[in-house]
């Protein structure tokens, strides 16, 4: 189980997380939505130590962690348990689209090369980018960069899967392909946090939807509770405007 | 006027090359010893590493305000008089030295500044895959970093090819010594100097080729 409690984080004073409580089942795909600057990103980021919490607890199984007390050590091992999908893809602009895979699984996890690289050619084919295993992130499509950024992450075999905004900053071309990638990885229950601005999407793979504003969670529930009967008058709003 | 004496030039010519390999060596060693120190201070720097950081920045400061030929008399003339053991270093390792510690601090600030100018996302993608800062150095920001610096650094190995020439201050025989010692001996001043300034030229030039392919090179692997 993962679970985050009483997460509160501040920029330069400016309260942006103001004490999240979340729990995550294993195998539970959980999309988050709100307006923009609500602290989405932020959440994210600081389940993953990309962002350092102020305050509150991290739990990823049998792993604890006090974030204002968090270590080096468990900040190391928090990340190790936790994949992420940036928004601008963030793929090793050195390696190759199958050294992108492999790179943590050798560097981080002591996988022998051998095996890593087998493992990373089996992801490429999942993601329907065999013929691209050689060819460098500059010279992939958008949309290509961001399935090998779902590879990447994909590989490392994590309890959890964090997805920022996985689509926004596509080409409208692009989207499709991603998202159905998305769909799949779904369907074989890993667990997923995602931030997305795709409503339809949301609706179809989604087994809790939170609306997030003001560095709060205001409501969660079902897709269908959320997008057919929002009860806060908040999530109506956003809905409305969204639609 | 009188006129240029090319069969004297053409006899110097075997003469300069017996010094060329020295010219060639002592900017090869410095080149490789100041490449180390740079990446060490760059780090220093980048890490912000408390303390040394002061210092380090104390050395950059000297190191890139005074000029080579100060620092270089400095040491050989001047350091000794107070610490003996170095009387025994000889001209060569002490130009190797100068050189060295001189192009340390400006190399320093160029690999510093192609670190700092490595997309802020690649340090990202590192942490978020678990890796340790030093790994996340060692296999991504580095080699991105090397890739910004190298047509900086490889200018500045240029620079110390001719910075060598100043060896010849500290005693030290090799291309531009040699020049010196034989238009002293035949008074042909125009023809030796003229005929160092070519070996030079033509040393850089190459290396200006070698420059041009290896950025063609880089670009290729890596179109951003
Ligand atoms: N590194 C930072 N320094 C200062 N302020 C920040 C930083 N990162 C985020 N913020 C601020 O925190 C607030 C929440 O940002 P966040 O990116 O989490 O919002 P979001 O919900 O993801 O928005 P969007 O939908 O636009 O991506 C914003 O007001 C933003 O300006
Ligand atoms: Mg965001």
């Amino acid at each position: 189980m993962i679970a985050v409690t009483g997460l509160v984080k501040a920029f330069n004073g400016t309260p942006v997380l103001r004490g999240i409580d979340l729990t995550i089942q294993p195998g539970e795909r959980i999309v988050v939505i709100g307006p923009s600057g609500t602290g989405k990103s932020t959440l994210l980021r600081c389940i993953n130590f990309l962002d350092h919490a102020d305050e509150g607890t991290i739990r990823i199984g049998d792993l604890s962690v006090d974030v204002a007390k968090a270590t080096k050590a468990q900040i190391l091992a928090v990340r190790r348990r936790t994949a992420f999908v940036f928004q601008n893809y963030a793929l090793f602009a050195n390696r190759t689209a199958r050294g992108n895979i492999t790179e943590a699984l050798v560097t981080v996890q002591g996988i022998p090369k051998a095996e890593a690289t087998s493992r990373a050619d089996e992801i490429l084919r999942d993601i329907g980018l065999s013929d691209k295993a050689d060819a460098y992130p500059a010279s992939l499509s958008g949309g290509q960069q961001q399935r090998v950024g779902i590879g990447r992450a994909l590989a490392l075999n994590a309890p959890l899967i964090l997805f920022d905004e996985p689509t926004s900053a596509l080409d409208p071309e692009w989207v499709g392909e991603v998202l159905d990638l998305m769909r799949r990885i779904a369907e074989q229950r890993q667990t997923m946090l995602i931030v997305t601005h795709e409503m339809q999407f949301a609706r179809e793979i989604a087994d809790r939807v939170i609306f997030m504003e003001g560095g709060r969670i205001v409501e969660e529930g079902p897709p269908s509770q959320i997008f057919d009967a929002p009860r806060d008058p908040r999530t109506q709003e956003f809905l409305r405007r969204v639609r | 006027m009188e006129a240029l004496d090319l069969d004297y030039m053409m006899g110097l010519v075997p003469i300069l090359l017996r010094y060329l390999p020295l010219t060639l060596g002592m900017a090869l060693a410095a080149m490789v010893l100041a490449l180390v120190l740079a990446l060490i201070l760059a780090m220093i720097r980048v890490a912000r590493v408390r303390i040394l950081n002061q210092i380090v920045q104390f050395f950059i400061s000297f190191f890139r305000g005074t000029p080579l030929l100060v620092q270089l008399f400095l040491f050989y003339y001047g350091l000794p008089q107070l610490m003996p053991a170095f009387s025994a270093i000889n001209g060569v390792q002490a130009a190797i030295a100068g050189l060295t510690l001189h192009f340390s601090a400006y190399m320093a600030e160029s690999i510093r500044a192609a670190i700092l100018g490595v997309d802020r996302s690649q340090w990202e993608a590192t942490q978020a895959v678990g890796m340790t800062q030093v790994q996340a150095m060692r296999r991504i920001i580095l080699p991105q970093a090397a890739r910004i610096a190298a047509p900086t650094l490889l200018n500045y190995f240029i620079d110390m090819i001719k910075g060598t020439s100043l060896a010849f201050t500290l005693g030290v025989t090799e291309m531009m010594g040699a020049a010196q010692k034989e238009a002293a001996s035949s008074f042909r001043y125009f023809e030796a100097f003229l005929l160092v300034a070519i070996f030079y030229w033509v040393v850089v030039e190459a290396l200006s080729v070698v420059q041009r392919w290896l950025e063609v090179r880089m670009n290729r692997a890596l179109a951003r």
